[in-house]
This record gives C-alpha cells, sequence and structure tokens, in this order.
C-alpha cells in the first residue's frame, strides 16, 4: 500500500471540496482496502465519510418510499423490518453476501461502486487488461467473465448483488459534487468503459454518492435469485432480480434485470417481453430466461454461466410469483 | 493545548497536536472533534502521510501508538502491540483469520485502518478469556477438538461468540450460514459446529 493523507470531514461539502483527483472516498473499505493492498489504487488521499451523520440511517416514507444513506450498512438493510416486507429482493440480494464481518461494516452504496473482481483488473492490467493491443481475457482464463455486452473492449463483469434489484425496482442515486447535487437512476449510472481513461460507472473523482433512493414496492411482486459456486465469501456466478406489477394474475408489466453476467448489470427487455400479459408458470418463467440469454455470447471457458443465467432468470420470476423454484 | 497533559487524553484517538500541525485550516475550532480526529464543519484537515498518534482501546486497555494512516488495524495490533491472537492469512477480507469485535460487531482487522478504529473498543480472542478462565466457547472449542493447526482458531473463536451473541440458539444451517466469513483449511468444521452447538446448549453465555 503507497502511503497518503487521510482525512475524516464532518459534512459532505467538506468531503466534496477534499475530494478531486487523486483522493478516494473511504466507507467500509472492505474493497478499497484490497484495492490498495493490490497497488490498483494508490491515492494520495483516502477521505474517510464514516465521520459524516448526514449520510446515516434509513427511512421509509409513506407513498414515496425508501432513503437509503451511503453510510447503511449490508446488515442494517438486512435487520429492516420494512425492507423484509416490501423488498425480498434486496434482502435476497444482501443474503448471499455471505460474511458477518463484510455485512457490518460494508454499506450498500460502496457495493454499488465496488470495482470488478475481474482477476486481470485486480492484477494491474487494467479494466480492459489489454497487452500488445489484444484482450488478455480473450484468449486468457475468462471462465466468469462477461457472456452478454462482450463485444468488447470491455468482459469484466459488474460485481453488485444490490445493482439488479435496485434497477429493477426503479431506484435512483442522489450524488453531490462540486456543481451541487443530481439525481441519477441507478439504471444510468453504470457504463462499459470505452478505454482506460473511462470507469465502469459515471462518478468524477469529487463526486460522492448520498443516498440511494427507492421507489415504494407495494404490489409489486420482486425477487432475486443467485446461483454461486461457493455458499459463502464469493461472488455470484449468476443472478436475476425481477419486479412484476400484476394484473390479477396476469404480468402487467416486469422488469427483469441480471447480474454478474456483462460490464454493466444488464437489463432484459427481451425477459420482460416475454412475461407481458401472461400468468405466470414454470414454462412461461423459463421462456423468460432462454429470451434473456438469447443473444448471450460465451467467451473460450465460461459458456456454463448461460444456462446459469437462464436459471437465475427463470427461479427469480418463479420467486417473485410465489412459486416453488 | 497545556503542556503536560497527554496529547492522547483530549477525547479524540489521535493526538491534538498531530492534529494542529497537520491541519491546513487558519482558524482551529477546539469545539468539535470528532472521534477519529478531527474536523469542525468547513474544516479540511489531512493527517499522515508520516505517522500519526492514535489511541486504541484493545480489550479494554488503552493502548497509544503512532502509525502511518496507511496501517492496518491488523499490522497495528499485531506489529506495534503484540496482540497476535488475530492473523495475517489471506490479508483481503476472505478468510476471517484476522476477525475482531469492533464496538460488538465482528470485523476483519485486515480491512479497517489503524486510525479508523481509534477510540473504538477492539476485542480480540485475547479479550474474550484467559488461559487459567476460558470463555464458554473456547472451552467448547478444546472440548469438541475444533482446531487442527489451530492457526484459524482465534478468528474462529471471535467470530463464534458475536454469532451466538445474535443466535443464542442456532440450527445446524444458521451456523453454517452465520460463519461463512471464517475459513479452516484442515476442515474442522465438524468439531467448530458441535463447540458452537454445545455452547448454545449449556445456555450461551452472557454476552
Ligand atoms: C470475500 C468477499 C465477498 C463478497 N461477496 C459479495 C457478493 O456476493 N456480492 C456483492 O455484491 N458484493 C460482495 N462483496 C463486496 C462487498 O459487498 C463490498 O466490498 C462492500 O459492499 C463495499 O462497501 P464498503 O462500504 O466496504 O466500500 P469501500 O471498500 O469503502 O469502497 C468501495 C469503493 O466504492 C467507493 N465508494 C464507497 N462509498 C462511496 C460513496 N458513498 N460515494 C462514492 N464512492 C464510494 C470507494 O471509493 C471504493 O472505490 C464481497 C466482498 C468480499 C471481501
Ligand atoms: S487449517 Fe484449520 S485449524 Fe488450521 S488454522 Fe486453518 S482453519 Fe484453523
Amino acid at each position: 500500500m503507497n502511503r497518503f493523507q487521510y482525512a475524516s470531514p464532518v459534512t459532505k461539502q467538506s468531503a466534496v471540496e477534499l475530494l478531486g483527483s487523486g483522493a478516494v472516498v473511504l466507507a467500509g473499505g472492505t474493497d478499497l482496502l484490497s484495492l490498495m493492498k493490490a497497488d490498483v489504487a494508490t491515492p494520495d488521499l483516502v477521505v474517510n465519510i464514516k465521520e459524516i451523520a448526514e449520510l446515516k440511517g434509513l427511512e421509509h416514507s409513506e407513498g414515496s418510499g425508501m432513503r437509503i444513506g451511503a453510510l447503511v450498512t449490508i446488515d442494517e438493510l438486512l435487520q429492516d423490518s420494512r425492507v423484509q416486507e416490501e423488498y425480498p429482493s434486496l434482502i435476497q440480494a444482501a443474503d448471499g453476501i455471505r460474511s458477518a464481518q463484510i455485512r457490518s461494516v460494508g454499506t450498500v452504496a460502496g457495493d454499488l461502486c465496488q470495482r470488478p473482481r475481474c482477476w486481470y483488473y485486480r492484477h494491474g492490467y487494467g479494466l480492459l487488461a489489454m497487452q500488445n493491443g489484444a484482450s488478455m481475457v480473450v484468449d486468457g482464463d475468462n471462465r466468469y467473465h462477461a457472456i452478454l455486452g462482450n463485444a468488447g473492449p470491455a468482459y469484466f463483469v459488474n460485481p453488485s448483488s444490490f445493482a439488479p434489484a435496485l434497477i429493477a425496482l426503479g431506484a435512483s442515486l442522489k450524488v453531490s459534487g462540486p456543481n451541487g447535487e443530481k439525481e441519477i437512476p441507478v439504471a444510468d449510472f453504470f457504463q462499459t468503459p470505452q478505454s482506460e481513461a473511462e470507469k465502469e460507472y459515471k462518478l468524477s473523482d469529487s463526486e460522492i454518492v448520498t443516498q440511494i433512493l427507492v421507489p415504494a414496492a407495494a404490489g409489486k411482486a420482486n425477487a432475486t435469485y443467485e446461483v454461486r459456486e461457493r455458499e459463502a465469501l464469493d461472488w455470484p456466478l449468476a443472478a436475476a432480480a425481477v419486479s412484476l406489477t400484476m394484473q390479477g394474475d396476469q404480468v402487467e408489466s416486469a422488469k427483469v434485470v441480471l447480474g454478474h453476467v456483462a460490464p454493466v448489470p444488464w437489463n432484459s427487455d427481451e425477459a420482460a417481453a416475454a412475461l407481458k400479459g401472461k400468468a405466470v408458470s414454470a414454462s412461461v418463467a423459463d421462456d423468460a430466461g432462454k429470451a434473456a440469454v438469447q443473444q448471450a455470447k460465451a467467451l473460450s471457458r465460461n459458456k456454463f454461466k448461460i444456462q446459469l443465467a437462464r436459471v437465475a432468470v427463470k427461479r427469480a420470476i418463479l420467486r417473485a410469483a410465489g412459486m416453488e423454484v | 493545548m497545556p503542556e503536560g497533559k497527554r496529547p492522547e487524553e483530549t477525547g479524540s484517538g489521535i493526538s491534538r497536536r498531530d492534529f494542529f500541525k497537520t491541519s491546513t485550516a487558519g482558524a482551529v475550532s477546539t469545539a468539535l472533534i470528532s472521534k477519529q480526529g478531527i474536523a469542525a464543519p468547513g474544516e479540511v484537515t489531512k493527517l499522515g502521510p508520516d505517522p500519526v498518534k492514535v489511541k486504541l482501546i484493545v480489550n479494554g486497555k488503552a493502548r497509544r501508538l503512532k502509525v502511518e494512516p496507511r496501517v492496518t488495524l491488523l499490522d497495528a495490533l499485531r506489529n506495534e502491540l503484540d496482540v497476535t491472537g488475530p492473523k495475517k492469512v489471506c490479508d483481503r477480507g476472505t478468510c476471517g483469520s484476522c476477525t475482531v469485535l469492533m464496538d460488538g460487531k465482528p470485523v476483519y482487522a485486515c480491512s479497517i485502518l489503524a486510525i479508523e478504529a481509534a477510540g473504538n473498543q477492539i476485542v480480540t480472542a485475547e479479550g474474550l478469556g484467559s488461559p487459567d478462565k476460558l470463555h464458554p466457547i473456547q472451552k467448547a472449542f478444546v472440548e469438541n477438538d475444533a482446531q487442527q493447526c489451530g492457526f484459524c482458531t482465534p478468528g474462529f473463536i471471535v467470530a463464534c461468540q458475536s454469532f451466538l451473541v445474535e443466535n443464542p440458539n442456532p440450527s445446524v444451517k444458521e451456523i453454517e450460514e452465520g460463519l461463512g466469513g471464517n475459513l479452516c483449511r484442515c476442515g474442522t468444521y465438524k468439531g467448530i459446529r458441535e463447540a458452537v452447538l454445545e455452547t448454545a446448549a449449556k445456555g450461551g453465555f452472557d454476552a
């Protein structure tokens, strides 16, 4: 880890003033410290945001939904009884992050801002893992890499378990920066970098996420289903989150978002279309799963992920509809 | 600051002297000194990169040390304070051998900076019991053969203790899920499960 200066501001304004080129936000540190130890992140200044009181707390308000402060930990989200009732998809996503030690300090906002787990990236080859003008991923060990949105130049997968669920629920982020506050839908937050100069999400060096705003989900059936290699201390191989608006026993509209399959959380309009106007059944859910991976393209070693993604979509739909998975 | 008074004894984990030295703000307000040291609203205060005085509260005792901001809580405990229960294995928050309690919650000491932990209550396996007065979970580990090489044991002990506080009457499935943050390379999970079940069956312990 390189040497750095450390600051612990108590207002978001002073945090934003401290930030900028060479500075980095420290929340729970469960990802940042690993990046720094690997010299993937080499900040001159670490800005600890945990003393900023206005970033704390999770609140529900009637009608307008939920506000998750940037410092709310995964554990705090899991313990919230309203979240358990109204947003099972978030609980099911949090449940997969299976380590009490990470949940106790890791934040939900930090989960969205965590950097990809691609081993080329984590070993210092950059997000695009280019060497001599060619991607090391394409000819390398790509068993955990993207099966969708993988035409290049990026092949890593978005690592966040919360992102698909938040996008399916229509959530947005509040961001503070030198020019004040702005709101950005989680669906628009992520991007596929086209060069090493770009990041995989739209946050400048001097901006911080201050809140996650989740619309009320009353009446919307929502669920997440993940497929994992190991039960703990690992990221999913494929996951899907769905949110269904029902009209009687028929799906009026659906959002289906896949995780860990593409450089961004992958919104599948194809899967949503396969559900529209139908009553949920195992075969309808399977059709939606099939539609979700229609465009998928395996790299040399990750064909197995296509089937896992298809099953994740099918089971997330069945789970949302309260059916046996 | 009056001379003679230790700089650490100002209520903050970080010395006021270091604060004044490194503060980039002109006017310094003493009204608001946060736990980690420091900034009043609107002020911009930077510490380091040279060593900074930090007070850690480890197993109930205040311990003073000087560390660079980049030093992790784990390295501070082991290398500066000789508290070697927490072990350094993966150093990436992925094995659990460095588990300590911070304000009662289990955390990976490798993934927290010492400077962040200033002022928080840190408890390691050493703080739960002593050789002549073992904590019930420590005793149960001995009785159930819950270790082989024993390198992961202090982390497991701390994780099991906090798990039992939250789950005084756990099922085997809950134990497997709740202790998922710790790995045992020798595969002594069976003994560990039995130690947790036995401790729970005996009525647990006072947290
Ligand atoms: C062994 C292990 C297994 C894991 N498994 C999973 C899993 O299955 N699914 C999953 O989704 N995650 C998983 N995680 C990741 C974990 O959830 C994240 O590391 C954690 O949520 C990050 O939160 P943090 O507060 O610790 O962030 P930090 O480590 O403090 O920060 C992470 C990054 O986000 C930036 N950042 C943090 N907060 C903000 C903010 N408010 N504004 C702007 N930037 C910010 C930081 O600068 C940094 O770059 C796992 C982690 C480990 C170590
Ligand atoms: S191998 Fe097993 S007994 Fe040995 S330290 Fe690791 S986890 Fe513990």
